[in-house]
């Protein structure tokens, strides 16, 4: 480049120019907000994340990355998910279920206020609860509220909520963003303003950016760590670490890049998590066209893939192997290991069997980079049994969603399902792109829901057994939530089982 | 002169038309639908009605162009499909952005090339002549987001002298604002000095060989006087179209290097807004780029007669 070469006489000026606005602006790195070696006790941090919101309302506008900024933060439910996907109390510090199980009778804390002022009471609950139900959501998530027959405001903190039918399901949805609790005057531009009884406001939002948090002196729970956070966005993996090495940022939450680990881990200036999440990898076999409306061609895919070869080659061996679309935090996840192993012996006979040997597949590819590092050994693995699939990347989401999901144009793809406890919104719903034929589980699900809690853990094993024998799907892993911080920032959340990021546990040493 | 600015103007408003039509046309002919990929996974035929319903996205094609382009003469490009909030505030704020990455850049890169492009012409049959030309050949070979991730492993991750990303406005913390600023607008001006050194060069050759400069020189100026005073002039013609070529190219340019050093610019708004199908910010965005390019177009127009008055005389 230009600027590497020595200055002759005609040239000293410009050389002197540059390299004192180089060295003027260079006098300035130390002193920076992103310095992290200060001797005062930090009071606020930066978590790095990848993918933005495109504007803050959840009840209009699907994907993850906005209740992941704004549940636990701004917006809190009666109830939260754990660390190890219990549900505990939050906005409602008790509830009794009746005998029949169909009416959940909620106590509220005392003392809760939302950002702009307004006390939180039961009418809040009641009006949160039916906005759900009302044209005011435009989401698929609005179903989930569906089976809420009537919501009783008892007393300023008593409220009963009368479902049509006993539901387990529905609890674990209130821990969701369908239980999110809003003031009846915070909803008027949910869009760019958000109004929540959480521990944090969110005071700036530079688009393209970050979001800013500053904490609340009003909070009614248990104060944050630190008075200020900060959500950073940046467009991919590399971005993110060069953020964190370089002191802009003090953590990143769910890397993307596995390869990028092994510098951080030995480096004792930063820590990394390997913690799990909801998100099951799926490789989506469509059910409904050929060749995969043959359960023996499904199996024979399930027999083909080597999970543990597919984790290690292409997300570094982080990841869960599961056998079954269910994570290990849900109460009636278990070990399925064992019911395809890789065999692919077994799989040419299947294939044989039903008459395809020699098989050629479009396989339709995202353009995530999880989908692009798994496609190409799924491919390389099939070919060995005799299945010659095609890469056709999809650009996600526009075109995945037209073509994969709404059309149903497609025989394979992969897609990473982050939803919290959807084996029955993939599996039991034969419109879904899937195509999955749920005759024999429909029943078996509507039972488990309104059974007490054993029936319930013990009736959704029986459906998840009953997909995973169909071959539904071939879940390949559970995706990994890789976090990699500074060493010393303390109570990262390193399991994401909610769709939340909370940010107010994590502080400094 | 005055008809020929007002052919320009026409020339200018007959483009920017044809380009809303086209530009308009050409993002409806692209697969996916803003409603859907607001509902994600979660669509339903009735729900996916009523957000195109929401978005306007269910009336005829022409009554969405003609909403779209009669607000544009007065600035308003609509409401995003995506944000839920009006474009132009949100537009302007990254025009800015980009712009100052863009002028600062070619500003550097002008002040790069000049004198390295005259110097490598007065010594084109010296090594240090040669030595120039290979080094602007090396920087035309290298693209601006490589330059950019190195200058990021150096600087940023290696010495730690500039952050790795991030933008803070000028007014804001003039401070902050040059240790950003400085590795994005480095990248970005590194291949437009190459690009320009090699043009500078080309052009002062050229004049060097011109008559009236062997005139002053045997009337006893020194090869540099004489250039200074009489060639750089003429020079100038050539360098500023290819400058304001170059202009339009750095603006692109700047798409790329706003995504790697995570800039809030226009580009990384055109991206993000193609990525979601937002029509409406996607169409306002590339009007916005036209407006620019053809404005540098009409300047530059301008600044020939200024520099050179025989085109003056000739239009």
């Amino acid at each position: 480049m230009p600027l590497r070469i020595p200055a002759r006489k005609t040239l000293t000026l410009t050389a002197v120019a540059l390299s004192a606005a180089l060295a003027l602006t260079g006098c300035n790195a130390g002193g920076g907000s992103g310095d992290t070696t200060g001797a005062a006790p930090k009071d606020s941090l930066v978590v790095a994340l990848t993918g933005e919101p495109v504007n803050l309302d959840f009840t209009t506008t699907a994907g993850a990355a906005i209740p992941q900024a704004l549940m636990s933060n701004v917006y809190e439910g009666l109830v939260q998910v754990d660390q190890t996907g219990a549900i505990t109390p939050l906005l409602a510090k008790s509830w009794e279920l009746s005998k029949d199980r169909k009416n959940y009778t909620f106590t509220l804390v005392e003392g809760a206020k939302f950002s702009n002022g307004e006390a939180f009471d039961a009418d809040d609950v009641k009006f949160s609860i039916e906005r759900v139900k009302s044209d005011k959501w435009l989401s698929g998530m609005k179903s989930k509220m569906d089976i809420v027959d009537k919501v009783t405001v008892k007393s300023p903190t008593e409220v009963t909520v009368a479902l049509k039918q006993p539901s387990n399901a529905w609890l674990f949805n209130m821990t969701t963003l369908v239980g999110a609790m809003f003031d009846p005057s915070g909803v008027d531009d949910l869009a760019n303003k958000a109004i929540g009884t959480g521990p944090y406001a969110l005071t700036e939002w530079k688009r393209g950016e970050s979001i800013n948090f500053d904490a609340r002196a009003d909070y009614w729970g248990t104060a944050p760590k630190t008075k200020k956070a900060t959500l950073k966005y940046f467009s991919d993996a590399v971005a993110t670490t060069n953020a964190l090495k370089s002191g802009d940022v003090d953590v990143v939450f769910n890397m993307q890049a596995p390869e990028l680990v092994d510098s951080f881990k030995a480096d004792t200036k930063f820590q990394v998590l390997d913690g799990t999440s909801n998100g099951e990898i799926m490789l989506s076999m469509n059910n409904k066209a050929k060749p995969f409306d043959d359960v023996r061609v499904r199996q024979a895919v399930m027999y083909a893939i080597d999970r543990k070869a597919v984790v290690d080659s292409a997300w570094n061996g982080y990841g869960t192997l599961v056998g079954g679309p269910v994570p290990p935090t849900d109460p009636y996840y278990e070990d399925l290991n064992g019911v395809y192993p890789f065999d692919p012996a077994k799989a040419k006979a299947l294939l044989k069997d039903a008459g395809v040997e020699n098989l050629d597949i479009t396989f339709t590819v995202p353009t995530r980079p999880y989908a692009a590092a798994i496609s190409e050994i799924v491919v390389s693995q099939l070919k060995d049994v005799g299945i010659n699939a095609k890469i056709e990347t999809a650009e996600f989401p526009a075109v995945w969603l037209d073509k994969v999901f709404t059309k149903h144009d497609y025989q394979m793809s992969i897609v990473l399902a982050v939803e919290a406890r959807d084996v029955l919104t993939m599996f039991n719903n034969p419109d879904y792109y899937i195509g999955f034929d749920n005759s024999k589980i429909a029943p078996i699900a509507a039972a488990a829901d309104k059974a007490d809690e054993a029936g319930f853990v013990s009736g959704m094993k029986k459906v998840v057994r009953e997909i995973v024998d169909q071959a539904g799907s071939d879940t390949l892993f559970i995706f990994p939530n890789i976090v990699v911080a500074n060493a010393d920032v303390t109570g990262i959340p390193a399991n994401s089982v909610t769709e939340a990021l909370n940010l107010s546990v994590m502080g400094w040493k | 002169m005055i008809i020929r600015i007002l052919t320009n103007l026409l020339r200018f408003v007959a483009t920017f038309i044809a380009a809303t039509v086209m530009v308009f046309l050409l993002l409806r002919a692209v697969p996916g639908d803003p409603a859907k990929i607001a509902l994600g996974e979660h669509s339903t035929p009735e729900l996916l009605a009523q957000m195109q319903k929401e978005f306007g996205t269910d009336r005829p094609l022409i009554v969405q162009y003609f909403d779209w382009v009669s607000g544009l003469p007065f600035g308003d490009f609509g409401t995003s499909y995506v944000t839920r909030s009006d474009l132009s505030p949100l537009i302007m704020d990254r025009v800015q952005v980009s712009l100052i990455l863009v002028v600062l850049a070619m500003l550097l890169a002008l002040v790069i090339a000049i004198p390295f492009g005259t110097f490598a012409a007065v010594r084109h049959r010296k090594a240090s002549g040669a030595v120039i030309s290979a080094v602007s050949q090396l920087g035309i070979a290298i693209p601006g987001f490589l330059a950019g991730i190195l200058l990021v492993v150096a600087f940023a991750v290696g010495l730690g002298w500039f952050p790795a990303n991030g933008w803070t406005p000028p007014g804001q913390d003039p401070a902050d604002f040059l240790r950003r600023v400085t590795l994005p607008v480095v990248a970005l001006a590194s291949v437009q000095a190459a690009v320009l050194t090699r043009y500078v060069r080309s052009a002062v050759l050229e004049v060097m060989s011109e008559d009236y400069l062997r005139t002053a020189r045997a009337k006893g100026l020194s090869p540099m006087k004489a250039l200074v005073k009489h060639g750089l002039r003429n020079a100038a013609i050539p360098v500023i179209t290819v400058t304001s070529v170059q202009l339009a190219a750095l603006i692109i340019g700047a798409v790329v290097i706003e995504k790697v050093f995570v800039i809030p610019g226009l580009g990384s708004l055109l991206l993000d807004s193609v990525g979601n199908r937002d029509m409406i910010a996607v169409q306002s965005i590339v009007m916005v780029l036209v407006g620019l390019t053809l404005i540098i177009n009409l300047l530059v127009d301008v600044l020939y007669t200024i520099v050179d008055p025989r085109i003056r005389k000739t239009a």
